[in-house]
């Protein structure tokens, strides 16, 4: 079940280049376990290190940079998370202790992802992005303030910049909802469905052969 | 009201509205493999949940089983993947899921085999925690990419909650021009739209080239439809889709097939259906396709110049076509079909590869596999130089253990040319099969147009 988040403040990295996939976010090497523990080592591992056996530090990667050591906000390109489904990415993104991804726009997936793990995606228009790492690279350890509730990002307790969000996943969010108890309310309504649609499409229910080999 | 494919497969689909934003969508197919439905089936473990009809779950073995010709039950092709294949194989059991396993002669990458065994079917719902589910579109399912989380609830609900997405149809007038293939379409489609140009769109392709097009033609346009951000694609099934999907193994059960026949000759949009957008392509226009950077959108024709990429080590105005290559690769659920191999094995037939080139081909399915072998498309492929390995997913992404080295050139057949997707530091060309095997054998980037395969 997600933690509820609200608001956000922290300092921010920036990683603004468009289409970051998720392969940059964690490289599929990374992910070593059948679960979704142990990923923020390998957490942007093609870009943060110069040496991936060693772990040595690669400055230019904004993940180590010294005012982000402890940032919970990631400011990402055009199109951020798309590319592979793997929620790995949400995982690792969470585990290494972000709560929040603004960008101009996101991998569907990895939006949809991020909504079902508690990791706030905040999509704010090109224009605002662009006035946003503008401000961010005047002087590093500006602190943002996002806040979900009233949907508004603050700058350094100035500059306020508003965003939209859908309802839905607003509420997720505040309320750290788990989706799969809500929607089992609906039971009745599923049975009810189903047991209609096996009449209508009798055909889609009745797969042959399904737990034999050799066919 | 005229009504689109699309609707036509939504509405009948749909539960309940749960919102103004929010329907709720009845699920028929969950498919999970080992590298993230191994964390799906160990959550719902974990939480003590149960599927709602474990009929309609199928796990397969494809991410990172090995590619070894002679691999063992168990085999990985990367550290640690004994745990993902172990951990998919115990939940299928506890739930008593369909498993298809890697000694299974129906094994092979999900979006493969999903149509050869009649798992996928007009008409249906289907998801599956990878991005490349948008391919099952193509016979006229209603079929899209998830996360571990949205398998979850499908699974122990039998429904998704979803915002109904945009509404998009490209008419592909025209026809192909050989040696342009439809994976050269779907570059040439990628590259004109860009990486997210159909965010959060349903994406119908139709037109006459669409008409022409076999289905495994329009499984390999559709996987890539979610490389320029479609939420998925779908097209019409014609009357050829619908015989293939009358006979399949798995498929409808005799006394059902009739009503399954009608339901999807009715698959196709009316007449003044409206989308939200709309665009024309005339296919006459796709020449032979070669990725040049590290997004799909970046690519062009094979005997045009690239844009820039540090990554890639390719200046702007430089041309493709000539550039040295390193490694090769034929497969993946992009162009791992029967008819892939055919078209690359024109241009292998009593050649050898480029003496520095590394050359790998491995089928999509056991089936594919079995079938090639059966028409000696795999000695060509062996006579000239290139390794043969077991169905699998294989070298499309790298997950830890053998592959290219770092720097290595490579043309693959595959779907993504990320930064190190195929290896770190390797460099990916995205291409037709055709384009890969005769680049092999040149040893450099080729313009099939302007050769005799």
């Amino acid at each position: 079940m997600p933690e509820p988040i609200k608001s956000v403040i922290s300092v921010a990295v920036l990683f603004s280049d468009e289409n970051i996939d998720t392969d940059q976010i964690i490289p599929s090497r990374e992910i070593k376990n059948a679960g979704r523990d142990g990923l923020k080592d390998g957490l942007f591992a093609n870009q943060r290190y110069l040496n991936i056996e060693t772990k040595e530090q690669n400055p230019d990667c904004p993940l180590n940079d010294e005012a982000a050591k402890n940032s919970k906000i990631l400011i990402g390109g055009e199109n951020f998370g798309c590319g592979s489904s793997r929620e790995h990415a949400v995982w690792a993104l969470y585990d290494y202790g972000f709560r929040c991804i603004i960008a101009p726009s996101f991998g569907e997936i990895f939006y949809n992802n991020c909504i079902n793990n508690g990791l706030a995606p905040i999509t704010i228009t090109p224009q605002d992005m662009h006035d946003l790492c503008l401000l961010l690279n005047e002087k590093s350890g500006q602190i943002l303030s996002v806040d979900i509730e009233t949907q508004s990002i603050t700058i350094n307790q100035g500059r306020k910049v508003d965003f939209s969000i859908p309802l839905n996943d607003k509420l997720r969010l505040i309320n750290g909802h788990d989706l799969i108890t809500l929607t089992q309310k609906f039971d009745d309504e599923i049975r009810s469905f189903v047991k209609h649609d096996k009449n209508f499409r009798a055909w889609a229910y009745s797969s042959q052969l399904a737990n034999q080999r050799d066919v | 009201m005229a009504q689109t494919l699309f609707d036509k497969l939504w509405e009948s689909h749909r539960v309940t509205q749960i919102s103004d934003e929010e329907d709720l969508i009845a699920i028929d197919r969950v498919f999970l493999h080992e590298r993230t439905g191994a964390a799906t089936l160990n959550a719902l473990v974990n939480q003590n949940r149960e599927p709602f009809d474990p009929s309609r779950v199928f796990c397969v073995v494809d991410h990172i089983v090995s590619n070894d010709e002679n691999r063992n039950h168990d085999s990985a092709r990367s550290p640690n993947g004994e745990d993902f294949i172990r951990s998919v194989r115990k939940a299928a059991k506890k739930f008593k899921l369909t498993l298809i396993d890697s000694d299974d002669p129906r094994q092979g990458i999900t979006h493969v085999i999903a149509p050869e065994l009649g798992l996928a079917l007009p008409g249906l719902t289907i998801i599956c925690p990878d991005s490349h589910t948008c391919s099952l579109g193509a016979l006229g399912a209603l079929a899209w990419g998830v996360g571990s989380s949205a398998a979850e609830h499908a699974i122990a609900t039998g429904t998704l909650r979803l915002r109904r997405p945009r509404q998009m149809r490209i008419t592909i007038d025209g026809q192909l021009q050989r040696p342009a293939t439809a994976k050269d379409l779907a570059l040439f489609i990628i590259a004109k739209f860009g990486a997210k140009g159909a965010k959060r769109c349903a994406i119908e392709f139709t037109g006459p080239a669409i008409e022409r097009m076999s289905l495994e033609e329009r499984l390999t346009l559709c996987n890539l439809a979610v490389e320029f951000s479609a939420f998925t694609a779908i097209i019409a099934p014609d009357k050829e889709i619908i015989d293939y999907f009358s006979n399949r193994p798995m498929g409808p059960s005799a006394t059902t097939l009739p009503q399954a026949q009608s339901y999807w000759a009715s698959l196709k949009s009316d007449p003044g259906a409206p989308y939200d957008e709309e665009f024309f392509i005339d296919a006459s226009d796709v020449k032979p396709m070669i990725s040049w950077g590290t997004s799909p959108q970046h690519t062009a024709p094979a005997n045009a110049k690239t844009g820039d990429s540090d990554y890639m080590g390719v200046n702007a105005g430089q041309k493709i076509a000539g550039t040295p290559i390193d490694g090769a690769f034929i497969g993946s659920c992009t162009n791992g079909r029967l008819s892939d191999l055919r078209h690359a094995a024109q241009y292998l037939r009593g050649k050898t590869i480029a003496n520095h080139v590394r050359a790998i081909c491995v089928p999509g399915s056991q089936k594919v596999k079995a079938m090639a072998e059966q028409e000696g498309i795999d000695q060509i492929f062996k006579d000239a130089g290139f390794e043969w390995g077991t169905a699998g997913c294989a070298l499309c992404f790298y997950a830890g253990g053998k592959t290219f080295p770092k720097g290595a050139r490579v043309i693959s057949s595959t779907n993504r040319n990320f930064e190190s997707r195929q290896g770190p530091g390797v460099r990916t060309h995205l291409a037709s099969p055709a384009t890969v095997a005769a680049s092999a054998v040149a040893g450099v980037i080729v313009d099939i147009a302007s050769i005799d395969s």
